[in-house]
């Protein structure tokens, strides 16, 4: 098994991203285009919310070990850690722009973490594995949403169309990092205790080539500049007004609870 | 572990699994919390501690929350002091745990149940196997809106999970 504080920050760059889109995600409660879409998004917010926690609570238990205290908890990772704690993606911290944006960010986020978790659903770490299958069966369904927007936008009208264009423009910059491993993931990478990125890269590509076909949109340049550094606690000025907010109550009345 | 107490414990168990039950699932009431399968096991050590395993049904689920306490709740005013609640994680969740039982009671609620073969469900109220998807997501995450092309009538499917 990993190293239990190398483990601790994996799980924490998963739970992170999780939580920072869901939080992302969450806003358009009560602004979806129409109520179905409206619930869509906010069920696809909730599963994100409850993953997150899942890995959360696994890796409390883990700082709690390793420090030997018990102040560590799915809350005080969530509420007490500063922007440069956090180990985020930075797709996931991305504005919501308008529908087009957030749902290709979703999707990209998506098709990741379904390869991703189908991956980890075989580890040996036995609660990762159980965490990976748990999620995997939410995120098929979140596939499916993500792709039919993908196809009805690229695919609809001039108008719609030209926001998902504007919308892969800003956000392809981002989708990079997915697969550039951080220097914990490269530990656990070599020790086979996760797969090769660069295997999920590939998968990826496959998927996201055939809905962007499908939806008549262009599967941009490869070769561009991507943008890293979320998974080190190194993020874009955005992600601090996305704490401020998200952990508000928890600065102004610590420890408090409802 | 002598004969008399096993007898006991086993007694104690099947009293367990009656007190649950009669708990309802709090989005959906007309099922209990054992017709949808999220008990796995209810245990009773030499010490007489009791652990109760739940399998948590969809990550994000709020009444997962609100389904703990419940059992805290019956235990409690059943008059159990020495127990826990233990969260099993894997394997993970299906909705082939649902009872048949849990199934019909669904149905006649107005809710068509699971169908493991993911065919179109039928209409729970006239019927008809002639509906249409209208949202993948519906009003719990475990649910999808459906309508019928007969009646007309927009209906909640329970996803396959």
């Amino acid at each position: 098994m990993p190293d239990k504080e190398i483990l601790y920050n994996y799980l924490l760059q998963l739970a992170d991203s999780s939580l920072i889109l869901a939080q992302q995600n969450g806003t358009w409660c009560g602004h979806g285009p129409i109520l179905e879409q409206d619930i869509a998004i906010t069920n696809i917010t909730l599963d994100l919310l409850g993953q997150a926690r899942n890995f959360y609570q696994y890796a409390a238990e883990l700082a709690n070990e390793i420090s030997g205290k018990t102040t560590a908890t799915e809350d005080s990772l969530a509420y007490d850690r500063n922007e440069r704690e956090y180990k985020n993606l930075l797709l996931c911290e991305q504005p919501n722009g308008d529908w087009a944006q957030t749902i290709l960010r979703q999707f990209f986020y998506t098709v990741y973490l379904k390869k991703l978790y189908a991956a980890l659903s075989n580890s040996d770490d036995a609660r990762l594995a159980g965490i990976a299958a748990k999620s995997l069966k939410e995120i098929k369904y979140h596939e499916t949403w993500c792709s039919e927007w993908i196809n009805r936008l690229g695919d609809g009208t001039e108008e719609s169309r030209s926001r998902m264009l504007k919308a892969l423009e800003e956000i392809w910059p981002y989708t990079g990092e997915m697969f550039l491993p951080s220097a914990d993931e490269k530990t656990l990478i070599q020790s086979g205790f996760l797969p090769d990125l660069s295997a999920i890269e590939k998968e990826w590509k496959e998927i996201v080539k055939e809905v962007f076909a499908e939806s008549d949109l262009p599967f941009p340049d490869e070769k561009i500049y991507m943008q890293q550094g979320g998974k080190e606690g190194k993020h874009t000025e955005k992600l601090g007004f996305i704490l401020a907010e998200m952990q508000y109550l928890q600065r102004t009345y610590p420890s408090a609870e409802w | 572990m002598n004969h008399t107490t096993s007898i006991q414990s086993a007694q104690l168990i099947s009293k367990l699994w009656e007190l649950l039950e009669g708990i309802p699932d709090p989005e959906i009431p007309v099922l209990s919390i054992l017709d949808l399968g999220i008990v796995r096991n209810v245990e009773v050590d030499e010490n007489g501690h009791i652990t109760v395993s739940i399998t948590p049904t969809y990550s994000g689920c709020p009444a997962m929350d609100m389904i703990t306490i419940n059992i805290k709740l019956s235990m409690s005013a059943a008059g159990y002091k020495d127990y826990s609640i233990k969260q099993v994680l894997s394997p993970a969740w299906t909705t082939d745990w649902m009872t048949e039982s849990g199934k019909i009671k669904l149905e006649k609620y107005g809710i068509a149940p699971p169908n493991p073969n993911d065919e179109l469900p039928a209409c729970p109220q006239c019927k008809s196997p002639n509906t249409k998807l209208l949202s993948q997501f519906g009003s719990t995450a475990c649910k999808s809106l459906y309508q019928c092309e007969d009646c007309r009538e927009p209906f909640d499917y329970f996803k396959c999970h």
